[in-house]
């Protein structure tokens, strides 16, 4: 039985995904609507009583919240595909800080942008200029500390690739392209030279070809 | 060589204090003042870039992220003191996502009542009423479903007392003490009764007992 992954079209369901095709582990998608509101309707919300995306359902086994799920199968499938968590206990808690970064430093103002430049007015958004300048500028001091880190480690956790550096791509993906600030990135050499090495896998280029939920310009 | 956790008065570094305290790893704190911006200073960025608490030292390895840190000691010294993962993986995924939770449903709202209700009145400022009005609603949102989940469950990943539940400790004894809102867990029976339960471990009574609060 193949894991489902509900919703592939969006960002954080790529996040599963990139990571299941590193590990090699096959899966199918399962579309959801979010412009309809699908994720509100009582059989979503069974699945995922946040109404967020994604879930996954493996067997009898539903998980989700996407960076639960990655550490789910990293560890799970450690000794198959690309290992994505790193060798020793130490590298691992590497791995798990620069993922909470992304979570909880990159994420937010990344995400900011996203619903205020690509997604209003959909979705009931009213564009707020000022969220949007204080959220590039928030962005801005947080990739400043990775292109110091990345001047001193290839990827972010160390000389590895890992879910760290994963988490990162679908979001990274919107904001060089439709979000239109690409700049933020190749400005910065270690970011940009990092950037270009993870958007360039094999398994982030499978991604893109789930689509989004719009048409980039 | 000791471990090395700073910051203890705040929120965040308890999480990993009372970690710690549950996986019998003896540990020192360091005091850092944000009221005087020591988080700012390059010494302190030296070791955390983003200047947040907390950050913690073990010999020559630095980790900083509260979850992170936890998570950390959690596999490290999985077969020592009370086991915070869970026994199958299956089990783990469970503690994962439980975790995630917290740290994107649950705190997000109870931040904004922190810094509208405890840190505005510190500074003798109103807080916003909207963001307040706002907040308590999503947050409401967040404990029904909390709700609907542990009356099925004894604890969020299952029947084991896990990181998941650890994690919300700080910030609920926020919650129901200087927020003033503990009517939101008091009113559900049983998020209630699992806050009782986590609230009264020994590792989180010691943490309050020892390392008090920023004001």
């Amino acid at each position: 039985m193949v894991v489902k992954v509900y919703g592939p079209v969006y960002a954080s369901p790529k996040r599963v995904m990139v990571c299941l095709f590193e590990k090699e582990i096959e899966f199918e998608t399962v579309p959801v609507n979010l412009l309809t509101g699908e994720n509100r309707r009582p059989e979503y919300l069974k699945l995922q009583p946040f109404g967020s995306l994604p879930v996954i359902q493996d067997g009898d086994y539903t998980l989700f919240e996407s960076r639960a799920i990655i550490r789910y199968y990293a560890k799970k499938y450690k000794s198959q595909g690309t290992d994505l968590l790193g060798k020793t206990i130490e590298e691992q808690g590497l791995v798990e800080q620069w993922l909470e970064v992304e979570a909880h430093n990159f994420n937010p103002p990344a995400n900011n942008l996203v619903l205020h430049i690509m997604f209003s007015p959909s979705f009931g958004i009213t564009r707020d200029e000022n969220l949007i300048k204080e959220s590039e500028e928030k962005l801005a001091k947080v990739l400043d500390v990775y292109e110091d880190r990345l001047s001193k480690s290839k990827y972010l956790a160390g000389d590895f690739v890992s879910l760290a550096d994963l988490s990162h791509l679908p979001f990274l993906n919107y904001l060089v392209g439709p979000i239109g600030k690409e700049y933020l990135i190749k400005e910065r050499k270690h970011v940009s030279a990092w950037y270009d090495e993870i958007s360039s896998r094999p398994s982030w280029k499978r991604c893109l070809e789930y689509g989004f939920p719009f048409e980039f310009k | 060589m000791v471990v090395k956790v700073y910051g203890p008065v705040y929120a965040s570094p308890k999480r990993v204090l009372v970690c710690l305290l549950e996986k019998e790893i003896e540990f020192e704190t360091i005091p850092i003042n944000l009221l005087t911006g020591e988080n700012r200073s390059p010494e302190f960025l030296n070791l955390q870039p983003f200047g947040s608490l907390p950050v913690i030292q073990d010999g020559d390895y630095t980790l900083f992220e509260s979850r992170a840190i936890i998570r950390y000691y959690a596999e490290k010294y999985k077969s020592q003191g009370a086991d915070l993962l869970g026994k199958t993986m299956e089990d783990q995924g469970l503690v994962q996502q439980w975790l995630e939770v917290e740290a994107h449903n649950f705190e997000p709202p109870v931040l904004n009542l922190v810094r509208q209700i405890m840190f505005s009145s510190f500074y003798g400022l109103t807080g916003d009423k909207k963001v307040i009005k706002e907040s308590e609603e999503k947050l409401g949102k967040v404990l029904d479903i909390y709700e609907d989940r542990l009356s099925k469950s004894k604890y969020l990943a299952g029947d084991f007392f896990s990181l998941a539940d650890l994690s919300h400790l700080p910030f609920t004894h926020y919650l129901v003490g200087p927020v003033g809102k503990e009517y939101m867990i008091k009113e559900r029976k049983h998020v209630s009764a699992w806050w009782d339960d986590i609230s009264s471990r020994p590792s989180w009574k010691k943490v309050l007992d020892t390392y008090g609060l920023p004001f």
